[in-house]
């Protein structure tokens, strides 16, 4: 008895021996993605595709050396050279980047005629250049023939210590003349200036929020305690630029992991005058980046938003520098897509600082690569742009039609989905609308059609609803009365 | 023969009848979970039906409500979870409550917490259950509604626990309120003892595999 156990244990093991638990994992190496209404990640094809990187020592002037800061404005590529304390301005002609002009020192009226780690730029339409002149403790305006027109300092206010540094981080200037530069470790906001370069004031300042459980802590703590509690810090910013409208696009990374998904965060800000932001958020999930972090090949924690810029189709897109993704968000908050990813092939980056674009194509500024990665759209981003462009102008049909195509190349396209539904919407065809946006869960939209569908269903079948009314209510209790007055009259 | 003498008339008609007599319960629960056990106008056949409902219920509203109400990623969805959600409570509350109330001189049988659990039940079956094919009528503005009501069916069933706690075993409100307390403890200490055991088992198969292992990697 005891040997056939023994026996049978064995047996049982080396039954389990036979079939080796074999992990299977699923190659995870898309480039592109979107993220569907559960917030998981889910392929698409190429929307961008690198089609090269621009290094300095391809233009035979040098590598750069750790570049921070870079601009474009119609076909010309500013970039600021860093650590080699120049500016470098490129123009793609004819699908060739060629150099137009370096330099490292100005002329004109000022006591420095060169920078010291310049690290942004800005143009203008007519050709004036704010630049960033860091380490001088300054922001300079030339003219477009490198002459010195003036230089924005620390302001002389009250709000602002005399004694500290003024670092000047990133610059920009709307078309009136107003200057937005981002100043290392102020946290009022952007430091504005009036067009002859005074001091205006402060925008976009994080409002104070009341948080109960601080004032509940602060009331129970004595003045020694209070006094070591961490202050509230208002959100400091890392980086900005302008839209076609001359709103302020700007990301910040200082937030606790807890409240992106609540969009108390809010990584992403379009701040208008009064420097308010005014970002539109229809989407599934905020504009945050990744919706889901993992701590995979030691890259871990949430998306680290430092750039952004504002296409003229008003669609936006963002740079992260945690994975080296850039994601792509429509003028509603949706996601259009996220591609990219750290490493050291085209199209992969190692320290992303800067992100703006030409036309359609995005160009990103590596300061380890030290080089600037041209992205064009593919073929399928280009069917999302139109589709997205007929859609702003009206044309509902015929982004369904694109969006349709769309379809085809990638069946996991909420937008496409949404977008078809809301075109059946507007022809009246509300089952087929309602099953569109079923699919992807747009509760609002597929209710909007429902609730025609209903209209139109009633209208149609109001003749056998009021039929069965009165077959099931009416009749029962009129032959019941009927039946009562024949008792009353029998009886009498 | 044997089937034919199981669903005799007079057993289909007291079924029926007392399963009517749910609806005097819901209605008027202190009266009526008394005269359940204690008049005997209850079944456990009908506990078992009204139960299977609400099963049913919980079953299809997973998959007939409208997914403006109900969204499930199908791809991670298990229906056996979901009865086992439903089923499982209910054998722990009655054992855990048996087990307490007869050490604190409850009247109730087993059985007749198994019954007066599965009356207080009805609420739940007769609101939900429309309202699944209600729900599909409904856009997400008037979702509301459809809240509301759901949320209102759950509180009168849990009003009728209560009340059914109180007539079975003939204890006072307070008393009451702290046997429910202490039935769901004494429930999440069966959950973590049977976690307990399960997971030394386990431990204890894996000690024996990995022992086999070594001496295989050795020996070959």
């Amino acid at each position: 008895m005891r040997r056939k156990s023994i026996v049978a244990v064995f047996f049982c093991f080396t039954v389990l021996l036979l079939f080796p638990s074999i992990t299977v994992q699923a190659e995870n190496n898309m480039y592109t993605y979107t993220y569907d209404y559960w917030g998981v990640e889910r392929e698409s094809p190429d929307a961008y595709e690198a089609e090269r990187l621009v290094t300095g020592d391809d233009l035979s002037i040098g590598d750069f050396k750790d570049p921070q800061g870079m601009f474009v404005k119609d076909n010309r590529i500013y970039i600021c050279d860093t650590g080699n304390n120049r500016i470098v301005i490129l123009e793609k002609v004819n699908d060739e980047i060629t150099l137009i002009d370096q330099f490292s020192e100005f002329t004109g009226d000022t006591a420095v005629n060169t920078f010291s780690g310049p690290q942004d730029i800005y143009v203008t339409d007519s050709g004036d250049m704010y630049i960033c002149d860091t380490n001088n403790q300054r922001v300079v305006q030339l003219s477009s023939d490198k002459k010195f027109i003036k230089a924005m300092v620390r302001p002389v206010d009250e709000t602002v210590d005399q004694k500290s540094d003024f670092l000047p981080l990133k610059v920009v200037a709307d078309k009136s003349g107003r200057i937005i530069v981002l100043v290392k470790n102020y946290n009022k906001g952007f430091v504005e200036y009036k067009n002859n370069g005074d001091f205006a004031g402060f925008i976009g300042a994080n409002e104070v929020k009341f948080n109960m459980t601080d004032y509940i802590w602060k009331m129970i703590s004595t003045k020694a305690q209070r006094a070591q509690m961490k202050q509230f810090v208002p959100t400091e910013y890392n980086n900005l630029s302008l839209d076609q409208d001359g709103f302020i696009y700007c990301t910040t990374s200082v937030f606790k992991e807890n409240e992106l998904k609540s969009d108390k965060a809010k990584p992403i800000r379009k701040l208008n005058a009064m420097g308010t932001d005014i970002l539109i958020k229809n989407g599934f999930y905020p504009p945050i980046g990744d919706v889901w972090w993992g701590s995979a090949g030691g890259v871990s924690g949430t998306s680290k938003l430092i750039d952004v810029t504002a296409m003229d189709n008003d669609t936006y897109y963002a740079l992260d520098r945690t994975r080296g993704r850039i994601f792509g968000y429509d003028s509603q908050g949706n996601l259009i897509y996220a591609f990219g990813s750290l490493g050291n092939k085209l199209g992969y980056y190692q320290f992303p600082t800067a992100l703006d674009h030409m036309g359609n194509d995005l160009l990103v500024l590596d300061s380890k690569f030290a080089g600037i990665t041209v992205l064009t759209l593919t073929p399928y981003g280009e069917l999302i742009n139109k589709a997205l462009a007929e859609y702003k102008k009206g044309n509902y049909d015929q982004s369904a039609q694109y969006w349709e195509q769309v379809i085809m190349q990638n069946g996991n396209d909420d937008m496409a989905y949404i977008g078809i539904g809301r075109s059946l919407l507007r022809q009246g065809e509300y089952k087929k609308a309602m099953e569109y946006f079923k699919l992807k869960y747009d509760d609002d939209n597929y209710s909007k059609a429902f609730q025609l569908y209903r209209k139109q269903w009633i209208e149609k079948n109001i003749g056998w609803i009021m039929t069965i009314f009165f077959g099931l209510i009416i009749i029962p209790s009129l032959v019941g009365f009927i039946k009562k007055i024949k008792r009353e009259v029998d009886e009498a | 023969m044997k089937i034919a003498t199981y669903v005799n008339k007079q057993n289909v008609i007291h079924i029926g009848k007392t399963l009517r007599y749910s609806l005097y319960v819901i209605t008027h629960p202190l009266d009526g979970f008394w005269d359940l056990t204690h008049e005997k106008r209850g079944s456990i056949a009908a506990a078992n039906i009204i139960i299977f409902m609400a099963l049913l219920t919980t079953v299809y509203k997973l998959q007939f409500t409208s997914f403006l109400f109900n969204k499930i990623i199908w791809e991670y969805e298990k229906v056996t979870i979901d009865i086992l959600g439903f089923i499982m409570p209910i054998m722990l509350g009655c054992i855990a409550n048996w087990a307490l109330t007869t050490l604190f001189d409850g009247k109730g049988t087993m059985k007749q917490i198994y019954m007066a659990i599965g009356y207080a039940l009805t609420p739940y079956v007769i609101i939900q259950l429309p309202m699944i094919f209600i729900s599909n009528l409904m856009t997400v503005e008037e979702g509301a509604f459809y809240y509301y009501i759901n949320t209102f069916s759950e509180l009168w069933c849990g009003l009728l626990i209560i009340s059914a706690v109180m007539m079975i075993h003939d204890y006072s409100l307070g008393k009451t309120l702290l046997t429910i307390i202490a039935t769901i403890a004494g429930m999440i200490l069966i959950v973590f003892i049977l976690l307990l055991f399960f997971s030394l088992v386990t431990d204890a198969f894996a000690y024996f595999i990995s022992l086999y292992k070594e001496i295989a990697f050795r020996f070959y």
